[in-house]
């Protein structure tokens, strides 16, 4: 669907057609929608984060530990995809498959930490999606986040796939810039999560 | 579950209705094979990515469903003709109104929207289409489908019954069993995805795909609103996405969200809600205004009066429509500083309207107004939306509106203006686009008979529905007390209903006589129009401009006819070959996907959802390991195609 | 043909307002909104019509500017050939009408806001007046009003006295319904694990109608009940006979009053349900949910007799269950 437009010699080579510059500039939209969605995930967590029903609440529940290697990791792996992208940028293939593969690997190791952590809370504490309004919004919030890193990391093998065959060209070069700013964003709502939900929680 | 709790029973009226729907698949099928029609369906439009096609594929299923709807509506009146009736019980009422609303908003009014924006937006700014047309098929192939969804409930496991509002407790588990209410929450998730794609769709198209020398400040502004209201859309799905979802868990996985068991706070859904809801009221209306500004513009042969004022009146509007959600609930609680704040900022939304309807009033003024069809729906708005708009800052009045508030005060105010706005609007555009759209012009004489039935109806219904507020009369009761006073003004309205009805009938006929005896548009330009559609013939060639047009000002193709007639000379059109995006199959087959997972869902038969869901996947891996580059249109197929023209 | 339409357009702008004042002139008994029976009502009654006098203004003068230029700028056979000039915009107009609107809704505002804080006290004709508290829950499709000082309840009917003010403590067991009674004043809603107040007064004695006005489901269009202003001897006449002779309300009694469904019957009880549950507070309702039954449980025929004697002054017990 890549329209054949003159090469602009001055553009990186995902901005170097017109479809590729439509496709990213929608992508940003499309983090927009995003941020939005996540925008309401938050609103509805501070709406329930006191409603425990009698369970248990944030500072009881949330393990200090495990949260800061799940930061360390997902910020790690954000500026691994930078360096993926600075690399394709240079036109060094191999240097940019080899950093999306670390970045990969990165937010796999966040996943393990994250589905570690929901099962500490679910099955050694006993608190489930279905004890309270609060637990319902914390695991729906972070767990729609890290659905995200698993789309994410999906998405990027599969983009992998696609170098390996076809070579770094204007689409496949797209592909990696969008999913890196994909990825950037996770990081962004990281972030807020982590403010939020776990230090917040904690604190008080 | 057993067969008789699958298929709803015990209802002749609902076995009617199944008897109608195998006799038209029957119909369907039988005429698709005995004229071999089937390839020409899958290749011409079932797989099209074509701006046009989809748009007049958007249009045909919300007349479809303004039929659906609007023998809801008929069946409304009726049951309140008179007091005491039983034509229907309480729970069918219930479930009809449910679907009335639902269908109305999210079935008809925003895919007849999105149907027009698909045709007129590419051909008004000079584009070969929109900017991700596989992605505009799966807008439409996801709302159709989701909308398929929600409309089969009807037959087969029961409608929604808690009002398309479906407030929380009343649309819960307890409250709600059974799949009616899941029905109404995927149906409109699925559809919401085709939403938000063309939201992004039609910014990145607008903003990035404009012909050279078209600025913001030069674009029709049915093009801008397009573009704000597609910003709403961004904006405001995602939140409708997140309820829904919410509720779906809450429903489906026993989570506390807006139950009343698990300290959940029902109040939220309906702020999540109307977060979503009042924005979406306005994609409903500012691509009307849009509409009108066109119509009203080309048939007063004058350009638009402070086309600066409405293009930032509407970009007011659509900020302000983010902020004035409480008003949906002033009666809530919330407190007075809240409502406070909230009444103010809804009367503001009067302001930068009132603008609008001024410069409306001064785009007529000094022009020379042909009394048209399209025309007619236009004028006729500016009156009856007035009468809605003032109505809407009474009832934002908070401490006024804890008296109107689920009144017919309310249920005349809000069909004031989405019928006013939204639907006389649609009529308004088919009738001024048709010519585009098929190369035929519906037939003048049947239109003004449509109109006139239709408009008096209007007015017939719904007026009488403001004093039954000021009588007292609930919304959403299915019956009343004859001592109530009510029946005379009911026993109007519904004469009016049936005035709508035959207006409507009246547009279906015009339809088909138009297939068969249409007058030709020869011209391509029938109606003297100002804006770039109307420079090419009609109906639109599949690569829309044979050659890129120049824009040089606002309403570009009327300066163009300008400079024509002061003899001016052309240059001699060059052709180049025109690129153009291949078919897909793939929006139509992800979206049945789409339908098998929330019809899993529905009725929570896992493996049927779970099957669902990998289908998309499978669908989307296999689109990003597509690389189709399209193809091209040959000069000498232009060369052919424009030489037919005149 | 333009001509013909243009005549047509003419009448149809002339019925629309004519249907407006149609309103105004309403001030019948059946037009309860602008009929009111208290200062709550009252208060909002002047609202309404100070905002209806500026809503015809606008409209008079759209549907004035816009008849005038249809018919002044129609296109005739004589003037095809008149071309309309190119007109941009004129600033100073498009200042007015912006302004024009402003101040408007400045004057909308300022009593708008002031009301609206105004009712969220007790009306201020009776200030120094002490309330009288009664918890009013809403019921899938039934009113349980509870006089917690009095210690009596009531069922599908509310005694209240003329001239003092009443403080409803809203709540609901079930679905969201929302206490109205247009005659006495607007409604607020009724939500299970909530409490809100709304005061309400009424100035003349008799029978008025309420209901809830938000959609609950199948008994929803039956969910009414009466409300009796009387004469202060009267209401603590009434009050003490009931303390007297009103059967003891028990929690059997109340755990089916609350079943789901249309309750006709109008009873008395002394004591109230406040002893043992408040659905105002988060998580008492919890076991006191019923769940609905499958469809088609609502029949007309059953409950239509319970519109027939609402007017009817009935203040006395029922021995239903």
């Amino acid at each position: 669907m890549s329209e054949i437009a003159p090469k602009q010699s001055n553009l990186p080579l995902e901005y170097s057609t017109k479809q590729n510059q439509l496709n990213i500039l929608g992508f940003w939209i499309f983090l927009g929608a995003e941020l939005a969605l996540f925008a309401t995930l938050f609103a509805t967590y501070l709406v329930l984060v006191s409603r425990t029903a009698g369970g248990p609440g944030p500072e009881e529940l949330y393990e200090l530990k495990t949260v800061l290697i799940e930061t360390f990791l997902l910020l790690t792996s954000s500026f691994t995809c930078g360096l993926a992208v600075y690399e394709m940028r240079r036109g060094k293939q191999a240097g940019m498959i080899g950093w999306l593969i670390v970045t990969i690997l990165l937010g796999i190791g966040f996943l393990y930490f994250e589905i570690e952590e929901f099962i500490l809370y679910a099955v050694h504490e006993g608190a489930t999606m279905q004890t309270s309004a609060f637990l319902s919004s914390f695991f729906t919030l972070v767990g729609t986040h890290g659905l995200h890193v698993t789309i994410g990391i999906f998405w990027i093998l599969i983009i992998i796939l696609q170098v390996l065959k076809r070579g770094l060209n204007a689409d496949t070069a797209r592909k990696v810039f969008i999913s890196s700013l994909y990825w950037h964003f996770l990081d962004v709502v990281w972030i807020f999560l982590f403010t939020l939900v776990y230090l917040t929680g904690m604190v008080s | 579950m057993k067969w008789d709790e699958f298929f709803v029973t015990g209802e002749p009226l609902i076995y009617m209705a199944d008897a109608a729907i195998v006799l038209t698949i029957i119909g369907i099928v039988f005429v698709l094979t005995y004229f071999k029609k089937w390839k020409w369906l899958w290749k011409e439009w079932l797989t099209t990515v074509d701006h046009k096609k989809i748009g007049i594929m958007y249009i045909i299923s919300a007349v479809l469903m303004l039929f659906r709807g609007g023998v809801d509506a008929l069946l409304m009146r009726a049951q309140l003709t008179v007091p005491n009736n039983t034509f229907l019980d309480s729970q069918h009422y219930n479930e009809i109104f449910t679907t009335h609303g639902t269908i109305m908003i999210l079935f008809m009014a925003m895919p007849f929207i999105f149907g027009i924006m698909n045709i007129a937006v590419p051909l008004q700014i000079g584009a070969r289409d929109v900017a991700f047309p596989y992605l505009n098929a799966l807008s439409f192939w996801t709302f159709f489908f989701g909308a398929l969804l929600f409309n089969i409930s009807f037959v087969i496991g029961g409608s929604p019954d808690a009002g398309w509002t479906a407030y929380m407790p009343l649309a819960g588990n307890e409250l709600s069993p059974g799949p009616g209410q899941n029905y109404y929450l995927l149906g409109l998730q699925i559809s919401g995805i085709g939403s938000l794609i063309s939201g992004i769709n039609f910014i990145v198209t607008i903003l990035k795909m404009r012909a050279p020398g078209m600025t913001l400040m030069r674009m029709p502004m049915f093009t801008w609103a397009t573009l704000i209201t597609s910003i709403l859309v961004v904006f405001a799905f995602p939140v409708l996405t997140v309820a829904l979802a919410l509720m779906t868990l809450d429903r489906i996985f026993g989570t506390h969200f807006f139950t009343l068991s698990g300290d959940g706070v029902p109040m939220h859904w309906a702020n999540l809600f109307w977060i979503w809801g009042h924005p979406e009221v306005y994609i409903a209306i500012l691509p009307a205004f849009g509409v009108f500004s066109e119509v009203v513009s080309t048939f007063a042969r004058k350009r638009l009066f402070g086309y600066t004022a409405m293009v930032w009146s509407m970009v007011a509007i659509s900020v302000l429509s983010m902020l004035v959600w409480v008003h949906h609930f002033f009666t809530m609680g919330s407190g007075a500083p809240v409502n406070a704040f909230f009444s103010v900022s809804t009367m503001a939304i009067a302001i930068p309207t009132g603008v609008k309807i001024f410069n409306w009033l001064f785009t007529l003024y000094k022009g020379r107004i042909k009394f048209t069809s399209a025309m007619l729906w236009s004028l006729a708005f500016i009156p009856t939306f007035v009468i809605g708009g003032v109505t809407g800052v009474m009832l934002s009045m908070a401490a006024a509106d804890y008296q109107y508030h689920n009144t017919y005060f309310l249920v005349a105010h809000f069909h004031n203006t989405l019928i006013c706005g939204t639907v006389f609007a649609v009529f308004a555009a088919l009738h001024y686009w048709y010519p585009k759209m098929f190369g035929v012009i519906l037939n003048e004489k049947l239109g003004k008979i449509t109109f006139w039935f239709f408009v008096l109806g209007f007015n017939v219904c719904f007026l009488p529905q403001y004093v039954l507020g000021f009588m007292g009369m609930p919304r959403r009761i299915y019956t009343y007390p004859a001592d109530a006073g009510w029946t005379e003004l009911n026993v109007i309205s519904t004469i009016g209903a049936v005035m709508m009805g035959i207006g409507f009938i009246f547009l279906c006929i015009n339809v088909v006589y138009t297939y068969f005896k249409g007058e030709r548009d020869l011209t391509g330009d029938p109606w003297d129009g100002r804006t770039l559609e109307w420079s090419i013939p009609s109906p639109a060639p599949h690569y829309n401009f044979a050659v890129t047009p120049q824009v040089k000002g606002l309403d570009a193709w009327w300066m163009m006819k300008k400079e024509r007639k002061e003899g001016k000379e052309e240059e001699k059109p060059e052709y180049k070959p025109i690129h153009m995006p291949s078919n897909s199959g793939r929006p139509f087959i992800m979206s049945i996907f789409f339908f098998i997972a929330g019809f899993g869902l529905v009725f929570e038969w896992m493996p049927v959802a779970i099957i669902g869901l990998i289908g998309v996947i499978i669908c989307m891996i296999l689109r990003s390991f597509e690389y189709d580059d399209g193809y091209y249109v040959p000069v000498e197929e232009i060369k052919q195609t424009e030489a037919g023209r005149e | 043909m333009p001509a013909q339409q243009q005549k047509w357009l003419n009448l149809f702008m002339k019925v629309l307002p004519l249907s407006l004042l149609f309103l105004l002139t309403g001030c019948s008994e059946r037009f309860v909104l602008l009929n009111p029976k208290g200062p709550v009502a009252e208060v909002q009654k002047d609202l309404i019509l100070w905002s209806i006098w500026f809503m015809l203004f606008i409209i008079v003068v759209i549907f004035v500017l816009f008849a005038v230029i249809l018919w002044k700028y129609r296109e005739r056979p004589e003037n095809l050939d008149y071309e309309p000039p190119d007109q941009h915009g004129n600033t100073l107009l498009e200042i007015i009408w912006t302004a024009i609107p402003v101040l408007i809704v400045i004057a909308l505002a300022i009593p708008t806001v002031k009301a609206t804080f105004e009712l969220e006290k007790p009306p201020k004709e009776s200030r120094g007046v002490e309330p009288i508290v009664i918890h009013a829950t809403a019921a899938d499709w039934k009113w349980i009003f509870s006089y917690p000082e009095e210690n009596i309840e009531t069922v599908n009917y509310v005694n209240i006295p003329k001239d003092v003010p009443v403080e409803f403590k809203l709540t609901a067991v079930g679905g969201m319904s929302a206490l109205w009674i247009p005659e006495l004043g607007g409604q607020k809603y009724n939500m299970a694990g909530m409490g809100m107040t709304l005061y309400l007064q009424a100035d003349h004695v008799g029978t008025f109608k309420g209901r809830n006005s938000n959609f609950t489901g199948e008994g929803f269009a039956h969910q009414t009940f009466d409300v009796n202003a009387m004469e202060k001897e009267d209401f603590y006449k009434w009050v003490k006979e009931t303390q007297a002779s009103a059967p003891l309300l028990t929690k059997k009694q109340f755990n089916e009053i609350i079943q789901v469904g249309v309750l006709k019957d109008k009873l008395t009880f002394s004591g109230t349900h406040l002893a043992w549950v408040d659905f105002a507070k988060p998580g008492e309702h919890l076991d006191n949910i019923p769940a609905k039954e499958k469809h088609g449980t609502i029949k007309l025929e059953e409950v239509e007799s319970d519109h027939h004697d609402n007017r009817e002054h009935e203040s006395h017990q029922h021995e239903g269950h």
